[in-house]
């Protein structure tokens, strides 16, 4: 009879947890506002899209967003810090509800997460010169030679398609300073992680004066399975492109525009 | 020319063995390239660290004690560092004390470029222990023969370049051999300075085209092929001026 009772028991369990594992699949937006609170997974070493104040805060252009979201839902928002190689696995294991961390869109990626549409950033690579140099198109870089790290797949299009010099080092560190020594006049390098340099006060003599190439799109993902939450932030998405919700959020964070962010808000203005 | 650029990308088309030097004109192009600089950089460092273990041991038995002073110090400072450490040193921590020249556009030029720059710091590397390396030829020469030459009217100088130098060569041919085969090895560093020599292309292009496994075989047959012939030469050498009876 107690053998019978525990048996019972443990089949009524089992249905329990599946019928909530199939609450969950109906509505993540439901489950996130019965939680009470969003987790969003954000960078936190890659200023000025997500790094941490002094007093521990997540700031940058991602952690707003993701308060932006947590806003719309009407729940408290909860940041988990990511890196490139844990961030899907983090959001696969349900660690975090959305992800948010300077992740370029490919195919690949998107076999192992949902990437919501559209995207809602996208980089590309420029140069960083001193501010003495006063160029104003890439066809002036025609044999100039350009600091940049081995192994970017940038260096041979600079080199055939505007016939820069790629001088290339092994670290940031190495090129950085073979940029200030003036054995190159530029450094090629990721436009948002310039953006970054930048805004530090010992490159206040540098700019990054070109319009950026070749950009790769940055999309926000969600789960696989949970096509409501992937909804409302591709709703969200869409929405902040019509406010230019991410060009106020450059200008808040002391970068330029990028030209996707314009583009974006011009299509759905 | 076509037919094993051909054979080469119909390789890669059956069986994912991508070897893009033999078929991608710009890959070739680079490859070669950087054959070239790797062949030049070899050959000026092994010239100019033999010279400098030539002048270095002259300097070591000089009768000044500032000379043998300064030879010693040179010796004990690039024998007992790193050469990867010496290149960093020479191309971010002198370099940077030199002036620069700049142009019209504001773009600045340094006056010494990488490649110099690689040139003289593994010639002072490989050049500190071919100055040991002599020394040991040097003091192998029985004092009598020197003695022999003195008595002649033999200056210490003419000494050293018409008896002692030719002799001490002979004997101290292996270790030099040694030496110059570990140079070529060291060459590959300059990467690290970004001169464009073998290393650097070939990671330029393994970069590009993922073919990792590829490159790095042809790299160790090059390097191989390279140490050959340099080996190849110097026993021919040795060889050829061979003295009966020296060193028997």
């Amino acid at each position: 009879m107690k053998i019978n009772q525990f048996a019972f028991g443990a089949i009524a369990a089992v249905a329990a947890s599946t019928s909530v594992i199939a609450t969950a699949k109906a509505d993540a937006v439901q489950d996130i506002k019965t939680k009470g609170v969003l987790v969003v997974g954000v960078k936190a070493d890659y200023p000025p899209f997500g790094s941490l104040s002094p007093s521990g805060e997540n700031i940058g252009i991602e952690p707003d967003l993701a308060r932006n979201l947590a806003m719309r839902l009407g729940v408290k928002i909860q940041f988990v810090p990511v890196v490139a190689a844990n961030r899907m696995q983090f959001l696969e294991q349900g660690k975090i509800d959305v992800l948010i961390a300077t992740m370029n869109d490919t195919p690949e990626r998107e076999k192992i997460v949902d990437i919501v549409q559209p995207d809602y950033y996208a980089s590309g690579y420029n140069v960083m010169l001193p501010k003495t140099i006063h160029i104003t198109s890439w066809s002036q870089m025609q044999g100039v030679p350009m600091c940049a790290i081995q192994g970017a797949f940038y260096n041979k299009e600079v080199a055939e398609k505007y016939g820069a010099e790629p001088v290339a080092f092994t670290g940031v560190a190495e090129a950085l300073t073979a940029l200030r020594q003036g054995r190159c006049n530029a450094f090629v390098y990721d436009d948002t992680a310039i953006e970054g340099k930048l805004q530090n006060p010992t490159w206040a003599d540098y700019d990054m004066p070109l319009p950026s190439q070749d950009p790769k799109p940055w999309g926000i993902a969600v789960k696989q399975g949970e096509p409501e939450l992937a909804d409302f932030v591709s709703k969200s998405i869409i929405d902040w492109d019509k406010t230019g919700y991410i060009l106020s959020l450059e200008t808040k964070y002391g970068i330029k525009h990028s030209s996707f962010a314009e583009q974006m808000h011009a299509k759905y203005k | 020319m076509d037919l094993i650029a051909g054979w080469f990308s119909h390789l890669n088309d059956t069986t994912g063995i991508n070897f893009t030097v033999f078929y991608d004109a710009f890959d070739r192009a680079r490859f070669l390239n950087g054959f070239l600089v790797t062949l030049e950089l070899c050959g000026v460092t092994i010239t100019g660290s033999v010279l400098m273990g030539i002048l270095g041991a002259w300097g070591q038995g000089a009768r000044s004690w500032l000379i043998r002073v300064l030879v010693q110090f040179y010796i004990q400072m690039f024998r007992n560092t790193p050469p990867l450490v010496q290149v960093y040193f020479f191309y971010f921590g002198l370099s940077a004390l030199l002036p620069k020249v700049t142009d019209n556009l504001g773009m600045q030029h340094p006056l010494i470029g990488g490649f110099i720059w690689a040139s003289i710091s593994l010639i002072c590397f490989a050049g500190a222990f071919n100055v040991e390396i002599f020394r040991s030829g040097i003091e192998a020469i029985p004092n009598s023969t020197r003695e022999a030459a003195e008595a002649l009217g033999y200056t210490r100088l003419q000494t050293y370049i018409h008896i002692v130098l030719p002799l001490a060569l002979r004997i101290c041919m292996p270790a030099l051999t040694n030496n110059l085969v570990n140079l070529i090895k060291t060459t590959p560093l300059a990467y690290a300075i970004a001169v464009p020599e073998l290393l650097y292309v070939s990671n330029q292009i393994w970069s590009d085209d993922e073919n990792v496994p590829e490159m790095m075989l042809l790299l160790f047959i090059i390097y191989i092929g390279l140490v050959g012939i340099l080996v190849f030469a110097m026993h021919r050498w040795e060889r050829a001026l061979r003295v009966p009876g020296l060193g028997r």
